[in-house]
């Protein structure tokens, strides 16, 4: 019995060290302290140097994948000029005519329309949950929209089939005209839809670098809360805004599935909100399965991704640096 | 006469701010007033409308066609004639695909971020350098990830295939994780590496014992996000993961993702094949859902443990 108690003590004291491990740097399970000190110090080199390594990539990836496209497309820009391509309206793999501008035209269609409906009608919303809401509604809202963020485009896509496509149908018989419904129009709801969240998002996160002293000092002066939004907060914050929907536009520009699911597909010119379309990641979503059998195909859909990719990487990286400009001038 | 932002003067040429208006300008004022409010009222209610609406309009037309025997079945032949089967294959491939693809996301995203933090210093250049360039990667289409992906196979000599599909889904997830995790990792108080710092330890110790620890539950917020976007995303996969009717056993076979089911089931000219897609529709709404609000619940259990 005697003998027991100091072995069950240092059993213990061996357990709390253990426990203790991770801030304890002398205890009894390291003898050595200067060679467990010089294994740290190189685990936590190692580890420095693969995480630097790790750090380069996503400021590679972007290079790789425009690189990557232009490498593919590379093959019909040298038989066929790239005005050409982009200007011409007949598409005909088969016969080696890759005129992209219906698709060019179809993209461009839905993009205006969706932000038309969307700009303001998101700008108003965040004006309103900036400006008036009480932080609980906001706090309330807020998860609601990033669920709205969240929501697959697939089932954007179906909505907009149960949905919107009926509903355009019956306007476009009110207007005289006749439409199946699946038009430029049905692809611009659904887009404006899908990027309230972007817009609504990075236009609070402006507003709310609108300092607190403007809005008391425009209130202490006997404006309405309307004129406060209208002359400080809006004016204060333009540059953001403009960034906002230029975000909300890129985002509108690459959106496949939802769109490829409402608007027709017709390689068309479209004429009206109310004729189908052919948007660019259509064409690529549509055709990726018989490209491989039509030669130039496949180089001419790598085009395609390419003047996808660079008009959005042009977009965002205008916003960005816009958002990042009004950043700093809040800090 | 008005001055240039707006605040009148009044006849003798006196400021004059709230005396002395003509009630038509105060009603005026106040009609702006009441006409805007109601105007952003009715666009926040139109925009969480939309939200209800949609959410509504797939569960409502997705249940009734809902039956137990899509969930837990694979496809026989026909199906998409409007035989019998179900979807499991696709649900299955889902989550198969979507996993893999958040797990190597992960393994990229966390130890960036750490090094973004804790060894480059939050506000670095090269901190501001990657932070943009995820920024930038945030805003590139799926579809082009995916033209992008399906390059990668042709390049490595992939066939179609579950991993194929994971690895371009990484990529797509790699920047809406990061910024994410990014969030929360630059939040963690100075004081606490500091404290870390002072008891001797390295900054590996540090970021991994300590900073880690203390963002578990944004951690895995940002991975939830993740995983929700990756299960949804169909664009992307339609090129690098194929499509099966069967459930995939090994990394290099096609796997089917529940969002291309239901593209085409859409695209078949059967009514009943129709109803399906909807009923597909409303399993992939509800998981998505669950997905948020398991995050919720996660963050909530989880944040106990953090040191404020």
């Amino acid at each position: 019995m005697r003998f027991r108690a100091p072995k069950n003590s240092f059993k213990a004291e061996k357990k709390a060290n253990k426990a203790l491990s991770h801030i304890a740097v002398n205890n009894i399970d390291r003898p050595d302290p200067q060679k467990t000190q010089k294994k740290r110090l190189v685990k936590d080199l190692a580890a420095r140097r693969f995480m630097f390594g790790l750090t380069l990539l996503p400021g590679f990836l972007v290079f790789l994948i425009l690189f990557g496209l232009l490498w593919k497309a590379r093959a019909i820009l040298a038989v066929k000029p790239l005005g050409r391509l982009l200007l011409s309206t007949t598409w005909k793999p088969s016969q080696g005519e890759f005129g992209m501008l219906p698709f060019l035209a179809g993209t461009l269609a839905v993009t205006v329309v969706a932000m038309v409906i969307a700009a303001p009608i998101s700008l108003l919303a965040a004006v309103y949950l900036a400006e008036y809401a009480p932080r609980r509604m906001r706090n309330a809202v807020r998860p609601l929209i990033d669920l709205l963020a969240g929501l697959p485009s697939v089932v954007y896509g179906v909505w907009g089939v149960l949905m919107v496509v009926p509903l355009v149908e019956r306007a476009s018989r009110l207007f005289g005209t006749s439409s199946s419904g699946y038009s430029i129009l049905a692809g611009g709801i659904v887009l404006a839809i899908m990027v309230f969240p972007t817009i609504i998002h990075v236009s609070l996160e402006v507003f709310s670098s609108v300092s607190r002293d403007l809005r008391d000092a425009a209130l202490s002066l006997g404006a309405t809360r309307w004129e406060v939004a209208k002359k400080v907060v809006l004016r204060k914050s333009s540059q953001g805004i403009v960034a906002a929907v230029v975000l909300g536009l890129s985002r509108a520009f690459g959106e496949t599935m939802a769109v490829l699911m409402v608007v027709g597909n017709i390689p068309r010119v479209p004429k009206s909100l109310f004729d189908p379309g052919y948007p660019l990641p259509a064409l690529l979503a549509n055709n990726y399965g018989e490209m491989m059998s039509v030669p130039l195909y496949d180089s001419a859909l790598m085009l395609a991704a390419l003047v996808l990719l660079v008009v959005v990487l042009a977009f965002n990286v205008a916003a960005r640096l816009f958002l990042s400009r009004v950043e700093r001038r809040a800090t | 006469m008005r001055t240039p932002s707006g605040i009148r003067t009044n006849g003798n040429g006196r400021l004059s701010l709230l005396g002395r208006q003509s009630p038509s300008w105060w009603r005026r004022r106040k009609a702006q007033e009441v006409i805007f409010k109601a105007l952003m009222i009715f666009s926040l209610l139109l925009v969480v409308g939309c939200l209800a609406l949609i959410v509504a309009t797939i569960v409502w037309k997705g249940l009734p066609a809902l039956k137990l025997s899509m969930i837990f079945q694979t496809p026989r032949g026909g199906y998409y004639l409007g035989k019998e089967g179900g979807i499991l294959n696709a649900i299955l491939g889902s989550l198969y695909l979507a996993g893999g693809a958040t797990l190597l996301a992960l393994l990229l995203s966390l130890p960036i971020v750490l090094y973004l933090n804790i060894y480059a210093g939050r506000n670095s250049r090269t901190a501001e350098f990657i932070r943009f360039s995820f920024d930038v990667l945030w805003g590139v289409p799926s579809i082009v990830y995916g033209a992008f992906g399906f390059l990668l196979m042709a390049f490595i000599g992939l066939r179609t295939s579950l991993l194929a599909g994971m690895i371009t889904v990484a990529m797509l997830e790699l920047p809406i994780m990061s910024r994410a995790m990014d969030e929360v990792v630059r939040l963690v108080s100075r004081d606490l590496t500091d404290a870390a710092y002072s008891l001797g330890a390295t900054r590996f110790e540090t970021a991994v014992k300590v900073v880690v620890r203390q963002t578990l539950p944004g951690i895995l917020t940002a991975v939830l996000i993740a995983f929700g976007r990756g299960i949804g995303d169909a664009a992307s996969v339609l090129f690098t993961a194929g499509f099966t009717d069967r459930v995939p056993t090994s990394l290099l076979q096609p796997a089917a993702t529940l969002p291309l089911a239901i593209f085409f089931q859409l695209g078949t000219p059967f009514p009943e094949v129709r109803e399906r897609a909807y009923a597909s529709a409303a399993v992939l709404t509800i998981l998505i859902l669950a997905i948020s609000l398991i995050s919720r619940a996660a963050v909530r259990r989880y944040s106990r443990h953090t040191i404020r």
